[in-house]
Formats: C-alpha cells, structure tokens, sequence
C-alpha cells in the first residue's frame, strides 16, 4: 500500500449507520450469492425430493393408496413438509461453517444488529424452500396432481411451509452455534428429524399404527402441519387445523430467537 | 487522561474454567501508536485482543477503547475499532470483491456507493486482478491483504490485528509491514499481537511481553533491552563437544544463566561489563576451549524473551 492510496483509502467519510433491517437485507443478499457460487448446493437440494417424490408415488404408492394417481393426492402435500423439514439442516450447517472459520467474529466486531446475520441465514432457507416446494409441486402436476383448492390453496399452503421453516430453522441455528464441525450438526439435526418425519401421517394413514405410536404421531408438529397443508391445497383444512400446525414453529420462535441470540453474543 | 489513549486496560481477567487466560493486565495504548503484544503461544494475547474488542466478555478489570467503556458500551466500541483475526475472517464461497461489498454494505454504503468502495480496496492492496475470484483460491498472502482491507471499509480509530503475518512467507510479510506502517503514518492506532521478536521489533513504537496471562515487561524495544542488561556477551565454540563444558565456564564467572542457540554452537549471556565478558571469555581459553567468535552488544528480544521469562520460546511452543 503506498501513500497515494493510503489516502483514498482512509479520507473516506462515514456514511450513516444502517438500520437494523438493512443489515438483515445485506445478508440476505449474502445467501442468495452462495446459490451462485456454489450450485452444488442446488443440486443436493434438488435430488432428494425429486427422488422421493418418484420412489413413494410409483413404488409405494399402489400399495398404500391403491394406485400411484390415488396416492399422489394425499403425499404431494406431505413430501412438501418433508422437504422443507429436511431443508431447514442447511443454515445450520452453513452457520457451522462461519464459525469455525471466525468469519463471525468479524460480524460481531461491526456496529450492526447482532441478530442480522440469523436473518440472512433465514432468507436462504426462504430461498431454498421455494425451490425445492416450485420443484415438488411441478412434478407433481406433470404426473397428474391435482390441488382441489386451486392457487389459493397453493399459496396458503407454501405461507404455511415457510412459517414451520422458520420455526424449525431455529433448531438448526442452535445447534450450528453450539457444534463446531457441519457434518456433526446435520448427523444431530437428521437424528432429530428422522423419528419427527417418519413417525407422522406424511407417507402413510396412522390408522394401522400400534396405539402407542399413534398417540405420538397425532400429536407430532410434522403431522399437525401436514394436516392443514394437505387441507390448504386440497381443500377441507379448518381454521383450527390451521392454528394448532402454527403452534410449535410460534413456540419455537419464541424460545430459540432468545436462546440464539444469547448462545451468540456470551462467546 | 483517557480522552488520549486509544486504548487503556485496567486489570483485565479473563477465566476458562480453572484456567486464567488473562490474569490482570493494564494496558495504556497511546492514539497513533504501533503497540505490540509479544509473547508465546497460549500466552493469552488472542484472548486479551478478543475482550478489547468486545468479542468476549472479561471476568474482571475494566478498559476503554476509543473513550468507550467495552462492557457498558460495547456497540460504541465497534463503531470506533475494526479487528482483523488470526484466520481469515472471509466468506471464503464469495468473491473477493463480493466481500468487500458485503461488509461496504454492512457500514451503510449503499449500492454503487459500496462498489466503489470494495473497488478502491481492491486497488490499493493490489488485488484488483483477483476481484471476482472466489476467496478459497487465493494464496495466503492474498487472503491476508484481503482480510486486512476488510478492516478498513471505514477508517477505525484502532485496527486490531491478531498475528498479522503468522504463516506468510518473507515477501508477504514485509508487504503486510509495509502496508501496517502506511496506516500508522495515516494515523490509525494499531493494536498488533505477534510471537515474532523481530516483528515487534521492526513495527512497534512500544512492546508489551505477555506469558501466562500476565504482564512482564512493557516498553520500547530499546527499553525492553536495557532492562535485561546492556552487555550481552555472545560467544560461539568450535568444538561442539565442549559446548557443556563452555556454558558451565561462562555462569560461573559471570553469574547469569546462559542461552543456547536452537542450532548449538553460539551461547549468549548478561555479562555487565566488557572487562567481565573479557575475563569470561579468556577463561574459556584458558580451559582449552576454542572460540571461533565473540562479540558484545544489545540483546536480541529472543534473549530478552528469555531473561524475562527464564523459558526458551521453543520449549514453549513444542507444548502446545
């Protein structure tokens, strides 16, 4: 650096400090850039719902349903919940990542919203949901979904799926702040999923189901959601069916948005 | 008095379980200066940077930055300060250019505004042909001018650098000194903790030596020396099989433990006068040992690390 520029470099003015929401805006920005530089990301985002939407429909589905076309009807909305619940590892691991590598502390060596950055890890988890739902649903109308309650069904139902990505996205942030390494974080947080998605009425109907699993599974947030989002796009949900699927992402919010922002700033 | 000081530490403490990583540190940085924290490592200079920063929470003692309080204030501290980490503190997925925009942007530098921001940066540390290169393949040295330049999106009243140059190669350090001296020149204090003597040497107006969380010797690096002892008699033996034997010589005549080099062969020790390391080394003749050089002058911090401390440095970081 010579003198010349160590002039221009330090005669800057200060511009005005930003808002709060402006910061969260520029993180945002930061994860919508990753898709661009790194589209591998894309591609594990993409595969495995396309897989499973394939496999349950066309192998499963006769079984399950009586046929792939039956089928379709009640798992399309389920795959989406799914998706989005697996989905939600992302930011956590990403989160991992910054930490390990100190680029975090830089963040919180600057005069900004301490929260700012989790908004920009909740913009690409937004992001990712919509690809990932507009992927899903397009299958599923090429192989002749049909939603009953029309695009505005749609549309409540996708409203739905990011509330619970919102929710579930906490989970993930609190573990990434407290894990050091991202492939732990998404072995901890699959751990987790695995008995919350598996043991819902996503792929199959509870009423088969031993009692004891039943009373679980009818009482699983992932069920509760799945309920209201096949009833949004189907047609038929209520609006308490509704209300009770919000319940665990408000509580969620509630509980891990402190936690997080305590986790971050005691370092 | 404190309106003068950058920097002004009082009794600093800083525990991870049973173990004080800081242990009570005063610190007075005066504005503009180059101050280094020198020391091994594990001494607790990361730590000691990272509560001045307000990026960890002291157990005790108090400090202002820029006339802030880091524990009552400590979003008017960041606002004064930019701190550049021992890693690189980069995305290492983006862009350096991209980088630079984000922080730009973080500042309050609003679109083209920011552009032209990150672009002025890239440009004065010479990274403009590596703009819209991802950071992950950059070379260390690049990383590092990077980093340094993400600190200074606005100008800070203290730029705190952890190891600046820790892990570079000859020519990337000496332009990181470079670069460190131009903004001292521009005014910026500058906060810089080092386990390289010679770079604490080459930069910094005063040098506080840090082992174990504590204090043990502030000054210049010339005050640094005299305190140990101006005559330092350092004496290389021919025959290394002798050099035992050389060392036992030279502590009884002069009374002060001696130093080995990390190669063997060259001894340093306090000697206070010339007539004491003239009579020190003539008795080494007289033994039948033969010196194939001797020279009296100032210590190197090396030596002064270990006057302090009574430990080799090496011995130190094979520990860690």
């Amino acid at each position: 650096m010579n003198d010349a520029s160590s002039a221009v470099l330090l005669g800057v003015a200060r511009p005005a400090k930003p808002s709060g929401f402006s910061n969260a805006l520029v993180f945002g920005w930061r994860a919508a850039l990753k898709f661009r530089y790194v589209p591998e990301q894309m591609f594990d985002l993409v595969m495995t719902p396309i897989m499973f939407t394939l496999l349950f429909t066309f192998v499963f589905g006769g079984a399950l349903a009586g046929s792939p076309a039956q089928y379709l009807q009640v798992f399309i909305p389920g795959i989406l919940v799914q998706t989005v619940s697996f989905n939600a590892v992302y930011s956590g691991m990403g989160l991992s990542a910054d930490l390990s590598k100190g680029l975090f502390d830089r963040f919180r060596s600057l005069p900004i919203w301490p929260l700012s950055p989790f908004a920009g890890l909740m913009v690409g988890d937004v992001l990712r949901h919509l690809i990932a739902g507009a992927i899903i649903l397009s299958i599923g109308l090429a192989l002749g979904y049909r939603p009953g309650a029309g695009l505005f069904g749609v549309v409540a139902a996708f409203l739905m799926l990011l509330a619970m990505g919102f929710g579930m996205g906490w989970i993930f942030i609190v573990l990434g702040l407290l894990i050091r390494t991202p492939m732990t974080v998404m072995t901890a947080g699959f751990a987790f999923l695995f008995p919350l998605v598996f043991a819902s009425n996503i792929m199959v109907d509870p009423a088969t189901m031993p009692d004891w699993l039943r009373a679980f599974v009818n009482v699983n947030p992932v069920t509760l959601m799945t309920t209201a989002v096949r009833g949004l796009m189907n047609g038929g949900a209520t609006s308490a069916d509704v209300l009770m699927a919000l319940i665990a992402p408000a509580l969620l919010t509630a509980v891990m948005a402190p936690l997080t922002l305590w986790l971050y700033l005691r370092r | 008095m404190s309106d003068q000081l950058a920097i002004a530490a009082r009794g600093l403490i800083k525990r991870f379980g049973e173990v004080s990583a800081v242990d009570g540190i005063d610190l007075d940085v005066p504005r503009g200066m180059i101050f280094a924290i020198l020391g091994p490592n594990g001494a607790g200079k990361t730590t000691l940077m990272r509560m001045l920063a307000t990026l960890s929470r002291p157990d005790g003692g108090s400090a202002t930055v820029m006339g802030h309080d880091v524990i009552s204030a400590p979003a008017s501290v960041r606002a004064a300060i930019a701190m550049t980490g021992q890693f690189a503190s980069l995305d290492e997925d983006l862009t350096g250019r991209d980088n630079l925009v984000l922080l730009a942007r973080l500042w309050g530098f609003r679109g083209h505004g920011a552009k032209k921001r990150a672009d002025d940066l890239l440009a004065a540390f010479e990274l403009t042909d590596a703009a819209t290169r991802q950071v992950k393949d950059y070379s260390g040295g690049m990383r590092r001018r990077l980093d340094i330049a993400a600190s200074l999106v606005v100008t800070p009243g203290v730029l705190f650098l952890d190891e600046p140059t820790t892990g570079l190669d000859p020519s990337a350090r000496q332009s990181v000194w470079k670069m460190i001296r131009g903004l001292a020149n521009a005014g910026v204090t500058i906060l810089l903790t080092t386990q390289y003597l010679e770079e604490a040497d080459q930069l910094a107006a005063r040098i506080a030596v840090i082992d174990r969380g504590k204090k043990i010797a502030e000054g210049t690096s010339r005050e640094l020396k005299a305190q140990v002892g101006s005559g330092f008699l350092h004496v290389h033996i021919a025959d290394q099989g002798r050099i035992d034997d050389a060392a036992t010589v030279l502590e009884q005549h002069l009374g002060h433990s001696v130093r080995r080099s990390a190669e063997g062969g060259a001894l340093a020790v306090v000697a206070g006068s010339s007539a004491a390391a003239a009579k020190a080394v003539a008795a080494l003749t007289a033994q039948g040992i033969e010196v194939s050089d001797f020279a009296l002058g100032s210590p190197s911090l090396d030596e002064v690390f270990f006057s302090l401390t009574g430990r080799e440095r090496a011995e130190e970081e094979q520990k860690q």
